[in-house]
Parts: structure tokens; sequence; C-alpha cells
């Protein structure tokens, strides 16, 4: 089950090796995004998109804030 | 959205998900580095005076005072073990009676501003407002330090610093 996590949490499983990946829509992510982070708009998330991450690796999503 | 992004990448096969309540914004606020086409509009968490004189609120005035003046500032932020904002001391309070606590005097609750907020905002806030300083606060009311208008001014003249096209971090 997906959980909620805060900031401190997020740097903690990114420096263990985990993927951040922003949902916002491309043209947000463009203009600023977390170090790293990879694009992937929730409108286009799929099977085919989310081969860009890999499956062995935590993934951490976010958006703008608690939306 | 980062919620439903999470459950649908689980259902998509990925074991270990996670969603970042907070998001860019509360990541921006604690003034932690960011990247793209914005990251170098100049950001008042970038310009704030870590050097601004602090203290705690048990610590007599006349101490405080003491202190403040040698390091040439006028002002001081009452602030908890961990930096969180308490209050503040403008000269007024500074040349009171130094016997009273910190405390007993400050003045409370002061308005802060997220690092984020853009010179360019800043500056027009301040100017509206008739400020002189901004205090700069994380999200969690940790203090970064101290925006002085003067040097504002100097960053927002010597570069490009526009405003961000979504007012991002503004106002709190």
């Amino acid at each position: 089950m997906p959980k909620s996590i805060d900031r401190a949490e997020v740097q903690r499983l990114v420096a263990a090796g985990a993927q951040v990946v922003e949902v916002l829509p491309a043209d947000e992510y463009e203009e600023l995004h977390l170090p790293g982070a990879i694009s992937i708009p929730l409108k286009e998330l799929d099977a085919r998109t989310a081969e860009r991450l890999e499956r062995g690796r935590p993934v951490v999503a976010y958006c703008h804030d608690f939306q | 959205m980062s919620p439903r992004a999470a459950w649908r990448l689980e259902t998509l096969g990925f074991e270990e998900v996670y969603w970042y309540a907070g998001g860019k914004a509360d990541w921006m606020a604690s003034g932690l580095p960011i990247e793209g086409s914005e990251a170098r509009i100049p950001r008042i968490g970038d310009h704030a005076r870590r050097d601004v004189p602090t203290c705690g609120p048990d610590e007599r005035i006349a101490d405080v005072r003491a202190r403040v003046r040698a390091a040439k500032w006028n002002t001081c932020f009452v602030v908890t073990a961990e930096r969180v904002v308490l209050g503040r001391l403008h000269n007024r309070e500074l040349d009171g009676d130094g016997a009273q606590r910190a405390s007993d005097v400050m003045r409370s609750g002061p308005s802060t501003f997220r690092p984020d907020v853009t010179v360019h905002d800043m500056l027009e806030h301040m100017r509206e407002h008739k400020l002189t300083t901004a205090p700069v606060t994380t999200s969690d009311g940790t203090l970064i330090g101290l925006a002085l208008i003067e040097e504002l001014e100097a960053a927002h003249g010597g570069v490009s610093a526009r405003t961000s096209s979504r007012r991002r971090g503004w106002p709190r």
C-alpha cells in the first residue's frame, strides 16, 4: 500500500536510491522540479510511461502540494 | 494528485511506492535545491542574512542587547533551541529594562516569508507595506535569516529578477 511521507523521509529515501517522479503537467516540471526528478504527468501515467522507472527501486511521487 | 499517482503506480506493479505529501511547495519552502528553467530566478532565501542575531526566550535583555550591539544589528529574533521563531526584538525592546527576559518583551509571531518567494515579489510587497526587512523561515517556522530591502534591491538591479509565472510560495 502506498504511504504518505514527509520531506525528511523523501531525502532519506533518495539517498538510499529511490526514484522521484513529478506527476504535474510537463510545463510545470520544466519550470521547477526536485533534483533528479522524472516527469510523468498523472494524465500520462500508464504501463508504457512507467517503463521509465526501475521496478526494483522505491518510487516517490509528488505534485505541487497536498492536492 | 500524488496519492492517485502512487496508487496507480502500485496497480502497475511497483511494490514500494510513496507520495510526498508536502510536494514541490514544501520542498521549495524549505530552501532546498531545485532544478528547472526557473531555478535561477533570485529568491529571498538566497539573500537572507544568516548572521542576524538570535536569542533564547529566557535570556536577559541586557545580555541580548550587548550581543546585538556588538554585532552592529538593531534587531534580534527570539527562537527555540531548534531555531523556530517565537518573536522579535527591535530597538525599543532592546533599549528597555535589561533585567527582563526576552520572552517578556518580544513582539510575538512576526510575519515571516518562505525562502522561495522571488526577490521581485518580495520587493513589491515590502514597498507596498513599507517594510524594510523580511524574516525568512522554512514552512515549519525555522529561521533562515533576515532579508534586507537594500540587499534585495541590489540583487534585483543586477539580474533579471522576474516574478515566478505562478507566484509560488506567495503569500504565506
